[in-house]
């Protein structure tokens, strides 16, 4: 008898040659005022990510191409500052995007906690987007002053971009705090479930006030009273209980995350890790 | 299906979705807002940010209108030939027999 079909090699099947060419992290050491804007680039690069989970997803077509569009505004934001601190690390801004270990991304914990599964829903979504873009539009025009022209270029242009994240994210707050029983009752969930992740947002530490003393950007603790101003007057329309403040402190921007980036990352950096250089 | 009751159904469909708004977007100063498409919104207020978000994320414009659709009174079409053909040998009410001074620009 024969046949057409000749056993393939052992090291022809898809998982081993995938393996094969699967590329190792870069060993990244960042100084103290580098580490300050990947902390930013970072939250900009995970919180895209999961916007970008709604793809296809979410509760109506028109609000599908709002939250990619949000997400596209924050890739671009994270391909500047990943560039930028580039150029002085030797690496560009897609070896620092995907191939560096979870250990060494030091975005906030809140970007990275699930979006779209593990029982979240919309209502985390549109949350976090107001969170995140209070403390973003703050730290913007604030890095507008930075003593690095190209850091201060990049805010000039993302502080309108967050401007209008916030106007997004505080309809859809309001809309759904101040909606129906259900929506509220949603609403009031992710507040609990989110609210304790936004301390670390104005947590300082030595990496912080390098950046403050050198002239680069602002310490984290310094955002808060206007973040409030952007924040408070959302909850009070959308009749939201502010949480009073607890002792928990997430600890991603020093790179110690919660169990869901390294899935994240696995999804994120599975196609340039498989096919290292690999373009559109 | 009596047409009344087609028209009953219809109208609960209309109830449980979000009503139509028509969006006119201005490509840039000096010229018309256009006409570019329709979309579902809650209100006005969510219209005009989902309008931005679906017909201006190619920079296509630099300011938007919206209305709502049923706001809008249209002609019938079945009245085309009576409303328009009867201007077609009118060819003098074209004011092409002017010529335009250079620094007029766009008109």
């Amino acid at each position: 008898m024969t046949t057409d079909f000749a056993p393939l090699p052992a090291s022809a099947s898809p998982s081993a040659a995938a393996a094969s060419t699967t590329t190792g992290s870069i060993a990244f050491a960042p100084s103290p005022q580098e580490a300050y804007l990947m902390r930013i680039g970072d939250s900009c690069l995970i919180h895209a990510q999961r916007l970008a989970e709604w793809s296809g997803h979410a509760p109506i077509l028109e609000e599908d191409i709002a939250l990619t569009n949000l997400a596209l505004d924050l890739v671009g934001q994270a391909r500047a500052l990943l560039a930028h601190v580039g150029q002085q690390t030797g690496f560009d801004e897609d070896q620092l995007a995907f191939l560096r270990d979870e250990r060494d991304f030091v975005n906030v914990t809140l970007v990275e906690l699930p979006g779209r599964r593990a029982g979240r829903d919309f209502a985390d979504a549109v949350l976090r987007n107001l969170l995140l873009a209070a403390w973003m539009n703050v730290l913007w025009a604030k890095l507008q002053a930075s003593n690095d022209g190209e850091v201060a270029a990049i805010a000039g242009k993302a502080v309108k971009e967050s401007r209008y994240h916030v106007a997004h994210a505080a309809d859809w707050v309001v809309r759904l705090g101040d909606g129906t029983d259900e929506s509220a009752r949603r609403m009031r969930q992710a507040v609990e479930r989110l609210w304790p992740y936004t301390a670390e947002l104005f947590e300082t530490d030595a990496i912080d006030t390098a950046a403050a003393e050198s002239g680069l950007g602002p310490m984290r603790v310094s955002l808060k009273a206007e973040w409030e101003a952007i924040v408070a007057p959302v909850f009070a329309q959308a009749r939201l209980p502010i949480p009073a403040s607890g002792a928990f402190r997430s600890t991603g921007s020093r790179g110690v995350h919660s169990e869901h980036l390294g899935y994240l990352l696995a999804q994120m950096q599975t196609l340039q890790r498989s096919f290292p250089g690999g373009v559109w | 299906m009596t047409a009344s009751s087609i028209d009953a159904a219809n109208a609960r469909a209309q109830a449980r979705e979000w009503p139509l708004w028509e969006v006119f977007v201005r490509p840039k100063a000096g010229l018309d807002h256009k006409h570019c498409g329709s979309l579902h919104a809650a209100d006005s207020k969510m219209a005009l940010q989902l309008a931005r978000e679906v017909y201006t994320r190619r920079q296509e414009g630099v300011s938007v209108w919206i209305v709502r659709s049923d706001q809008i009174v249209a002609s019938d079409p079945a009245d085309k030939a009576m409303l328009f053909d009867p201007m077609e040998d009118k060819v003098y009410r074209h004011p092409t027999f002017y010529e335009l001074p250079p620094d007029v620009g766009h008109m």
